[in-house]
C-alpha cells in the first residue's frame, strides 16, 4: 500500500512540473482558449466515473456515476468542442460564406 | 476470453495507452500556447483523450459493470454537450467554460461519493485512499457551485455586480471548517454518510458565497481559478481511485491553470488575491443619468447631431466593445464607415486587447462585417493617434476607455491600460443607460466636457447616424 501510494504521490509531483513548464508565456489572445483547453482536458475525471461504475452496487452509487459519467462527458465534447471554435476565430481569413456556428 | 481481447485488457497496455495519451496532453498544451499552432494542439488533445477513453473501457476493472449504464452516461453527456459547444454565441464562451469546468468538478465530488459508499462509508481503513477522496469532493463541490455562479452572473440571471455578503471571509471560514471537520471525523472512523452529505453540501456553500461577491470584471479569472481547483480534484480523486491518467492530466491542468491564472491577473492588473476577496467595483455607487461622482453632468446628443459632427471630421476613431458585440451593430458600423469614407473621412477602428471580453473576439467581429484589416489598430498604434482624432465613437465599450486607470491612482481598474479616447477633440458615446461597465465602476469620460451621449440600441443608434449622414 505504501509503495503504491509513494508511486502516485511521485507521478503527481512530476507532474505538476509538466504543468508549471509547459505553460510558460502566453500572447494575451491566447488565454480564454487555453483556458478552454485545460478545462477539456480535466474532462479526464470521466475516466473516474467509468472505473468506479465498475464496482459500485446499489441504485443510488450507480445514479451518482452515471451522472458523473454524463458531466465528465459534457465536460469533455463540450470542452474540446468549444476550444475548436474559440481558436478558428484565430485564422488569418474568415471564410466568406459563416459556416452556420456564428451568432444570427 | 482470446489471447487478443487478453492482450488488450491487460493492465500494462492500458498504462500503455495513458502514456500515449499523456504524452498528447502535453504536447497539446505547448501548442495551444502559440497561435500558429493552437488549433492543432487543441486536436492532439482531443485525440489523446479519445485514446484513453478507450484504453479505460477495456480495463478488467469494468468487467462487472452495467455497459448500458456506461453507454447511457456517454450518450447523455453527448448529447447535451456537443449542440452547447456549436451553438453558443461567441460573445457567450466564457461562461460556457465556466459551465463546462462546473460539470468536470461536479463529476468529481459525484465519484468521491460514489466511492465513499462502496467502501461502506469506512475511510480509516486506508488513509491513502479517505484523504483524497476527502479533499476531492470538497474541491469538486467548491468548483461545481462557484463555476455555476460564475456562469450566472456572465450570462446575466444574477446580478453582474459585487454582492456584498455580511461577515462573508468569516462564513467562508466557517464553511471550510465545516467541511474540513466533517472530513476529519469521517477519516477517524465515523461511517456516517450524512458527514459525508455536509462536506459536499458545506463545500457548495462556499462555493456560491465565495463567487458571488466578485464582479463580473473579475470573472475570468475565477474561471481560471477553478479551473485549476477542478484539476487538482481530479487528480486526487485520482489517487483515491489508483488511476495514473487522473492523476496526470488532472495534476498539469491544476498546474498550468494556476500558472494562466495568474497571467490573466497580471495582464489584467489584478492579483489573484484580490480578486478573490472581492469587492472590485462594490465602492463606486452606479449612476443614474444626471451628475455622478465627479460633480459633472452627461450631455445627451442625437443621432442627426453626430452625423453632422462626423460629416465635417477629417479622421474618426471607432472603439467597438462588448455593448456592439451584443448587439450586432458590426454591420452596421461598417455601413456607417463606408459613408463617411465617401465623404473622404479617415475611419479608424481601435481594438483593446481584452474588448469583447475574450481576446481576439473584436478582430474577428469586424472581419466579419468586412473591415479591412489593415483598419483594425491595435492598442498601441493607436494610443497616440487619438490626439489628432477629430471624433472618437465609443460603440458600447466602457472601462477600456476609462481615463481613471491612467489619472487616478486609488481607482480599482489604476494601472489597467487603456485607449485614450479622452484626448481626441470630440468622444461621442453610444451606450444603452449610464448603467456602470462590467467593473461596476464610474467612467469620468462620460463626464468629460468634450464628451456626448447617443443612448439606445447601438445598432438602430448607427443606423441612425448612417441615414442622417446620407442626408447630408
Amino acid at each position: 500500500m505504501t509503495s503504491t501510494i509513494l508511486t502516485n504521490l511521485a507521478i503527481l509531483v512530476l507532474a505538476a512540473f509538466v504543468g508549471f513548464q509547459v505553460i510558460s508565456k502566453v500572447p494575451n489572445t491566447l488565454h480564454t482558449p487555453l483556458m478552454s483547453g485545460t478545462n477539456a482536458i480535466h474532462g479526464i475525471v470521466l475516466l473516474g466515473g467509468l472505473v468506479a461504475i465498475g464496482h459500485a452496487e446499489g441504485f443510488l452509487s450507480r445514479l451518482l456515476l452515471v451522472i458523473a459519467i454524463a458531466f465528465g462527458t459534457i465536460n469533455v465534447v463540450g470542452g474540446f468542442l468549444v476550444t475548436d471554435r474559440m481558436l478558428s476565430m484565430f485564422k488569418k481569413k474568415p471564410e466568406p460564406v459563416a459556416d452556420g456556428e456564428d451568432e444570427p | 476470453m482470446t489471447a487478443a481481447t487478453a492482450f488488450f485488457q491487460d493492465a500494462d497496455f492500458i498504462t500503455a495507452a495513458y502514456v500515449v495519451a499523456f504524452s498528447m496532453f502535453i504536447t497539446g498544451l505547448a501548442k495551444l500556447t502559440s497561435p500558429t499552432t493552437a488549433v492543432q494542439g487543441n486536436k492532439i488533445a482531443a485525440v489523446g483523450m479519445l485514446i484513453a477513453v478507450l484504453a479505460t473501457l477495456l480495463d478488467p476493472a469494468l468487467d462487472g459493470a452495467d455497459f448500458a449504464l456506461i453507454a447511457g452516461g456517454l450518450i447523455i453527456g453527448t448529447i447535451v454537450g456537443v449542440p452547447a459547444a456549436r451553438n453558443v454565441k461567441m460573445t457567450a464562451m466564457p461562461q460556457m467554460v465556466a459551465l463546462f469546468n462546473g460539470v468536470g468538478g461536479g463529476a468529481v465530488a459525484l465519484i468521491a461519493w460514489a466511492e465513499f459508499r462502496e467502501l461502506g462509508g469506512d475511510l480509516s481503513a486506508d488513509l491513502a485512499v479517505g484523504i483524497p477522496l476527502v479533499f476531492a469532493a470538497i474541491i469538486g463541490s467548491i468548483s461545481f457551485w462557484g463555476s455555476n455562479i460564475a456562469f450566472g452572473k456572465l450570462q446575466g440571471l444574477i446580478s453582474g455586480s459585487p454582492v456584498k455578503i455580511p461577515a462573508g471571509l468569516f462564513v467562508n471560514i466557517a464553511l471550510l471548517a465545516a467541511a474540513i471537520g466533517a472530513g476529519v471525523a469521517i477519516l477517524l472512523g465515523s461511517e456516517s454518510e450524512g458527514l459525508f452529505i455536509l462536506i459536499l453540501v458545506a463545500a457548495a456553500i462556499l462555493g456560491n458565497l465565495s463567487v458571488l461577491p466578485i464582479g463580473g470584471a473579475d470573472m475570468p479569472v475565477v474561471i481560471s481559478t477553478l479551473n485549476a481547483f477542478t484539476g487538482l480534484s481530479a487528480a486526487a480523486a485520482g489517487i483515491a481511485l489508483n488511476n495514473y491518467a487522473l492523476i496526470v492530466a488532472g495534476m498539469i491542468v491544476g498546474a498550468s491553470g494556476t500558472i494562466l491564472t495568474d497571467q490573466m491577473a497580471k495582464a489584467m492588473n489584478r492579483s489573484i488575491g484580490s480578486v478573490l476577496l472581492g469587492g472590485f467595483g462594490g465602492e463606486a455607487p452606479a449612476v443614474e443619468g444626471g451628475a455622478g461622482e465627479t460633480g459633472g453632468t452627461v450631455r445627451s446628443t442625437s443621432a442627426a447631431d453626430v452625423a453632422i459632427l462626423l460629416a465635417y471630421a477629417r479622421q474618426v476613431v471607432v472603439v467597438p466593445g462588448y455593448g456592439m458585440a451584443v448587439a450586432q451593430a458590426q454591420h452596421a458600423v461598417r455601413e456607417m464607415a463606408k459613408a463617411l469614407e465617401k465623404k473622404g473621412i479617415e475611419v479608424k477602428y481601435a481594438i483593446h486587447p481584452v474588448a469583447g471580453r475574450m481576446p481576439g473576439h473584436m478582430n474577428v467581429l469586424l472581419a466579419e462585417a468586412d473591415v479591412p484589416y489593415d483598419q483594425l489598430k491595435e492598442m498601441d498604434d493607436i494610443n497616440p493617434e487619438f490626439g489628432r482624432t477629430d471624433v472618437s465613437l465609443v460603440i458600447g465599450a466602457n472601462d477600456v476607455t476609462n481615463p481613471d486607470a491612467r489619472l487616478k491612482a486609488d481607482s480599482p481598474i489604476y494601472g489597467m491600460p487603456i485607449l485614450n479616447v479622452d484626448e481626441s477633440k470630440q468622444v461621442i458615446v453610444l451606450k444603452r443607460s449610464m448603467a456602470s461597465g462590467f467593473a461596476g465602476i464610474e467612467n469620468p469620460l462620460f463626464f468629460n466636457e468634450k464628451t456626448q451621449m447617443l443612448f439606445g440600441d447601438a445598432k438602430s443608434s448607427v443606423a441612425e447616424i448612417t441615414s442622417e449622414l446620407g442626408g447630408l
